[in-house]
């Protein structure tokens, strides 16, 4: 492909009250060019692209498109150019067909009614064309949700685009799908389309793209050539500093855990019903214990019944030695546990109120409506964990919901360690947040493990867990099928326990 | 983003930005406006008199009309906030609360000149028998997860036949100084009773939503069940406390209303009062789907409906026309 560029974006500056969201940033992007946009959470990545698809408009600065200088002052508008944008979330109608999905607001229509038979066979030609496999009428809440993306995307790309943005599209992918994502990708570059890719995934940054420009506080650091750029220079330069950090996890790791006292947890055949089998589980005090499997082997779901978010239905449950009862998670909290959940959105934010109320939540509800917690004690509560976790926030009145991502965790972490649990269960934490913050998170996790809290760490990423976890719980299909600890813990061990006996998966 | 670049809170926005920003400031804008508008029409409007150790006036009449529609507004917000719908049928247990307060007064006869049961044990019942109405709505939504409208549809048009039963088809009329008092005036009060139950009503429920944490539970409640629920809030018991205190404060709406025509009317207490209460709710402010709240926006919109249509009584429209705005 030729080097011509489609886009570029001069000195764009954008402002919020209280915050420079974007100084003096330049973007440029050629024809057939897959360019990875990096940076961490509140680098202005998002703002880039929001001011690029007219959702906000800029303070300062040009956007040239195709040589000729635009204003975008809406998405409509945007779309009209030729800049489409695939978000992290689905943004289609699941429950109508695909067809009405690709066609919605320029259905084909005759003498007025829409013309169900064209607008079919142009799906159909369109789903061909991106090697998709699916029929058009059928229902969209039946596909997978990597196929929705590939919809939506059909649907961006049927909309002559000549930009395509796509915001972290891999992030609720498995592995096959994200390899798919990445087909359609590269076949859609060798047709000339530009696209931009959002992640924070460095593994499908290298896979993919040509190149990468990174941001940094609102700044650009610079523009890189893929193959002139190693990972570490990356990761270093998204941190503006060098990156060993990481590596040094590992080492902090002092003491054994206390095995002699009883274990903090103790379950025996505990088990719901449709989710997992029953199971036992020991965790003592001060250990970092890992559960891990594939997406969907029941990780999430046997910390569920632990905490109570789901009954379980058979087993017993001990805590410090005692048999106690768990039906709700109100239960499990009264005894020490704590549960940060997978779905930071949904289940974790409550996103209109602030952070000092987001905070304090569940230390309030632990102690009772009636005995509510003066204004005072509140916010130096609030102020406590801002600083101990350095929250990033305008102030601690500020809504939750208008921070990023990784301070959003931060402060449900924060919630939890309020509560001062023996237990703490972090199911993914890490998810979705940015490189710097994740070691934040797992460097937490070891401190407050030498302090004597156990904690159960559920992540995606083995090499987290390695760092983090003295023992492994591997699930396979709702089943606890082995325990590794020691010398296992190795990366192959696990995988291979992962996989069981029988054939690896594919 | 670095500290550095954060404004500090407070300063920077000028006054009238942070004026304008208050989430109380469209509500009074639209109160202000509905007043003033009567200052070309009628200007005596704000003229305030004093009779019989009384103060009469249009203001006063907006003040004084308004009260079960504030005592309504209250128990709607909260029930808004939590389950993000609205109870439709305190209106008609508005007509129970009165219903059972006027016939255990009377003792079963149509009309009586003494009371035949004290009058606190009549209140008493009132109130039982709403919170028992409000008590039965929170069932259906939260227990049972009925969408709040279909849920308070049953007691929509099922309370007033209740109402009816208890009435015995009559309207029961109690013609006893010692109860007409409580919907018109004390001696030595400037203002009419009811004012004095709305005002109450407000700062005692105010009063529990600050000194407890139902407050935020509720709001936790109304905008995140799941996130909620694993804090450990039981939300269908705090949805559950938020329909029944709305069905205790439409009881005492009931009480007031009976109060002022000393007679418990089945079929036109707190008639489509329901769909007021609700719209004192959405000018308030409040979002209608649950969450955030604030109960001063919806007595503020409260008084802003009552002074709308007192407004339209001083321009002489008729009652019969009056629905149409």
């Amino acid at each position: 492909m030729e080097n011509k560029i489609v886009l570029s974006m001069q000195g764009v500056c954008k402002a919020f009250p209280g915050v420079r969201a974007l100084q003096d940033v330049s973007f440029t992007l050629r024809h057939g060019e897959i360019h990875a946009l990096m940076g961490e959470n509140g680098a202005g990545k998002s703002t880039l692209i929001k001011v690029l698809t007219g959702v906000y408009e800029m303070d300062e600065g040009e956007i040239l498109l195709d040589g000729h200088p635009v204003s975008i002052h809406s998405p409509q508008q945007a779309q009209t150019l030729g800049i489409s944008t695939v978000y992290q979330e689905i943004t289609l109608c699941p429950n109508l067909t695909v067809a009405e999905n690709l066609f919605i607001g320029r259905e084909p229509r005759r003498a007025g009614f829409i013309d169900w038979q064209t607008m079919n066979r142009k799906s159909d030609e369109l789903l061909e064309k991106l090697d998709i496999h699916i029929q058009p009428t059928q229902q969209l809440d039946t596909c997978s949700i990597a196929l929705q993306q590939m919809i939506a995307i059909a649907r961006a790309v049927d909309m002559q685009c000549q930009v395509l943005i796509l915001d972290e599209p891999t992030s609720s992918l498995d592995d096959d799908e994200v390899a798919k994502l990445f087909d359609l990708m590269r076949r859609l570059k060798e047709q000339g389309v530009g696209i931009i890719f959002v992640t924070h995934f460095l593994e499908q940054v290298y896979e993919v793209s040509d190149r990468i420009t990174v941001l940094r506080g609102g700044e650009l650091v610079g523009e890189y050539n893929t193959s002139e750029l190693p990972r570490l220079q990356l990761v270093a330069k998204m941190m503006g500093k060098d990156f060993d950090d990481l590596a040094e996890i590992k080492s902090t790791r002092t003491g054994n855990p206390d095995t002699g006292r009883p274990p903090v947890v103790e379950a025996k055949g505990v088990g719901h019903r449709g989710t997992v089998k029953p199971y036992d589980l020991e965790v003592h005090k001060g250990e970092v214990i890992g559960l891990t499997g594939l997406l969907g082997s029941g990780r999430s779901e046997l910390v569920r019944t632990l905490y109570g978010a789901d009954k379980a239905d058979t087993g017993t449950l001990k805590i410090g030695g005692k048999q106690i009862k768990v039906n709700t998670p109100l239960d499990a909290m009264k005894h020490g546990l704590a549960y940060l959940p997978e779905d930071r959105k949904n289940d974790g934010i409550i996103a209109d109120l602030s952070v000092r109320e987001n905070i304090i939540l569940a230390l309030q509800a632990k102690r009772g409506m009636f005995k509510p917690m003066s204004r005072r004690e509140m916010e130096e509560f609030a102020d406590k964990y801002i600083d101990m976790l350095q929250i990033k926030t305008a102030s601690r009145e500020t809504p939750i919901k208008s921070l990023s991502g990784g301070n959003q965790q931060k402060v449900i972490i924060a919630r939890w360690l309020l509560t001062n649990p023996d237990f703490l269960i972090l199911d993914e934490p890490t998810r979705g947040i940015d490189i710097g913050t994740k070691t934040e998170i797992q460097k937490l996790v070891l401190r407050l493990a030498d302090q004597g809290m156990s904690v159960a760490f559920i992540s995606s990423e083995i090499e987290e867990m390695l760092r983090t976890c003295s023992r492994m719980v591997v699930m396979r299909d709702g089943r606890k099928v082995g325990e590794l600890s020691g010398d296992d813990l190795t990366q192959e061990r696990i995988m291979k326990t992962i996989a069981g006996g029988e054939k690896a998966h594919a | 983003m670095p500290e550095a670049k954060l404004t500090p809170p407070g300063q920077k926005k000028p006054l009238w930005r942070r004026i304008a920003g208050h989430h109380l400031f469209l509500p009074l804008l639209c109160l202000v406006i509905v007043l003033l508008s009567n200052l070309i029409k009628t200007p005596d409007f704000f003229a305030i008199t004093i009779q019989n150790g009384m103060l009469r006036g249009y203001v006063i009449d907006v003040v004084n009309r308004a009260s079960e529609l504030v005592i309504l507004a209250v128990g709607m917000t909260l029930v808004t906030a939590a389950s993000g719908g609205q109870d439709i049928s305190v209106g008609a247990v508005m007509a129970v609360s009165a219903a059972v307060c006027c016939q255990v007064l009377s003792g079963g006869e149509v009309s009586v000149t003494t009371f035949s049961n004290p009058l606190i044990l009549a209140v008493l019942a009132a109130l039982l028998a709403s919170a028992l109405c409000g008590a039965f709505n929170g069932f259906l939504v939260a227990k049972m997860h009925i969408q709040p409208m279909v849920a308070t549809l049953i007691l929509y048009t099922a309370g007033r036949g209740i109402a009816q039963l208890v009435t015995n088809g009559q309207i029961t009329y109690v013609r006893v100084d010692a109860y007409k008092m409580w919907g018109s005036a004390l001696p030595g009060l400037l203002f009419p009773v009811p004012v004095f139950f709305a005002i109450a009503v407000v700062l005692i429920v105010s009063l529990v939503i600050k000194k407890t944490a139902l407050g935020l539970y509720i709001e936790s409640v109304g905008i995140n069940g799941n996130a909620s629920r694993l804090v450990g809030l039981n939300g269908t018991k705090i949805k559950w406390i938020t329909y029944i205190i709305c069905g205790i404060l439409a009881g005492i709406a009931g009480f007031v209303s009976s109060a002022r025509i000393y007679s418990a009317d089945a079929n036109n207490i707190g008639l489509n009062l329901e769909m007021d209460a609700i719209l004192a709710v959405a000018l308030g402010g409040n979002i209608l789907g649950g969450g955030k709240f604030s109960l001063a926006g919806s007595v503020i919109g409260a008084y802003t409906i009552q002074a709308l249509t007192t407004t339209l009584y001083a321009m002489n429209v008729s009652s019969d026309q009056l629905p149409v705005y």
